[in-house]
């Protein structure tokens, strides 16, 4: 089997995924976004930076932490039919908070209550309804990036004028939810296919729990209820390779927070004893294989 | 550290470069906390790891 694996850079992530493929007998091509030069029009018979034709390989998984650089290099390998982890339509749904909050919609999977507004002023009625504290997110990035809890109407109005003066027009969609009371920690699943194959609670005394923000990692038994809203919220954006972060409500149900499709594991092989990185790549092949 | 040792570009103090360190790995400066990259592991050759963009992440 012949993989590309498609990288801004090599993480610790990357590195067990090598190693991962490297346990199987396969040697991924790696190949830097940087890179990449696609005559869209010329199909897959085109030389990757490899040296390969694209249509050579099997399977290129993307690890981009670029997330526009990832996003639209699916888009073209899939526009030839190459085969990727995760597809285009996956990573484009997951890229977007609003277009996730509307694929968990319409498969009605648990969320927080969330409003849209395209201006200051209707993001303030947006706020004042979804009721404070309210958080405020961009509906691009990541790692907890520019994320504002909103406690009162002069700070919600502070925040608008910053983001309306300061900002480019992504940050002009007001992507307002209400705030989940969680209990110090939140909840991180890693869905591969159709398993939930280990979670971790990342708990932080600061309202932002993510693990790049300093939360810490420590094993979360994957119950039914979890892995039920998990498999749940992944088909709704198309499956593959996912993380799922769940919040815990006031009464103990879970919502789903957001879904990453280039998650970082690096903390989560060891609080939860699952090889993470050989799960995903055991799936991998699998389907791959299926398929060829 | 060596002779050998590959100094940090913006401090100057030297990195370990781990065993099995690979072209365009990141890494840290011990001294200086900056994030770098391996451009080259033959000759070895470190260089600023480019900025976190707006659009990095997960």
């Amino acid at each position: 089997m012949r993989v590309a694996l498609l990288v801004t850079h090599i993480r610790a992530e990357e590195k067990l995924i090598l190693t991962a493929f490297n346990n199987r007998d396969i040697s991924p091509d790696i190949i830097l976004d940087r890179e990449l030069n696609f005559n869209i029009s010329a199909g897959p018979q085109q030389l990757a930076p490899s040296g390969s034709a694209w249509r050579e390989y099997d399977l290129v998984f993307e690890r981009c932490v670029s997330t526009s650089r990832g996003m639209y290099a699916l888009a073209i390998l899939n526009s030839w039919g190459l085969r990727t982890f995760n597809t285009y339509e996956t990573a484009a749904i997951c890229g977007d908070k609003l277009r996730t909050s509307i694929a968990l919609t319409l498969h009605g999977v648990p969320q927080p209550h969330t409003r849209v507004a395209f201006t200051p002023e209707s993001a303030m009625q947006a706020i004042d309804l979804v009721e404070y504290p309210a958080v405020l997110k961009p509906v691009t990035g990541s790692w907890g990036r520019l994320l504002a809890r909103v406690h009162n109407r002069d700070s919600a109005e502070a925040i608008l004028e910053h983001r309306q003066t300061l900002g480019d027009y992504n940050h002009h969609i007001y992507y307002v939810q209400e705030y989940v009371d969680k209990p110090g920690r939140d909840i991180r699943a890693f869905v591969v296919g159709n398993r939930t194959i280990a979670a971790i609670y990342r708990e932080s005394n600061h309202w932002i729990t993510n693990t790049a923000r300093g939360g810490q990692a420590t094993n979360c038994p994957v119950t039914e209820s979890i892995n039920k809203i998990c498999l749940r919220a992944a088909d709704a954006v198309g499956g593959g390779i996912l993380a799922i972060d769940l919040l815990e409500d006031a009464g103990g149900n879970f919502v789903v927070n957001e879904i990453n499709h280039t998650m970082e594991f690096r903390n989560s092989s060891k609080p939860t004893g699952v090889d993470i990185a050989q799960e995903v790549i055991d799936f991998v092949i699998g389907e791959v294989g299926v398929v060829a | 550290m060596t002779n050998d040792t590959p100094l940090c570009p913006e401090c100057d103090a030297g990195v370990d470069i781990p065993a099995d360190a690979m072209e365009n790995e990141l890494l840290s400066c011990p001294e200086c906390g900056i994030e770098l990259e391996i451009m080259r592991l033959d000759p070895l050759e470190l260089e600023l790891a480019p900025e976190v963009e707006e659009d990095w992440g997960e």
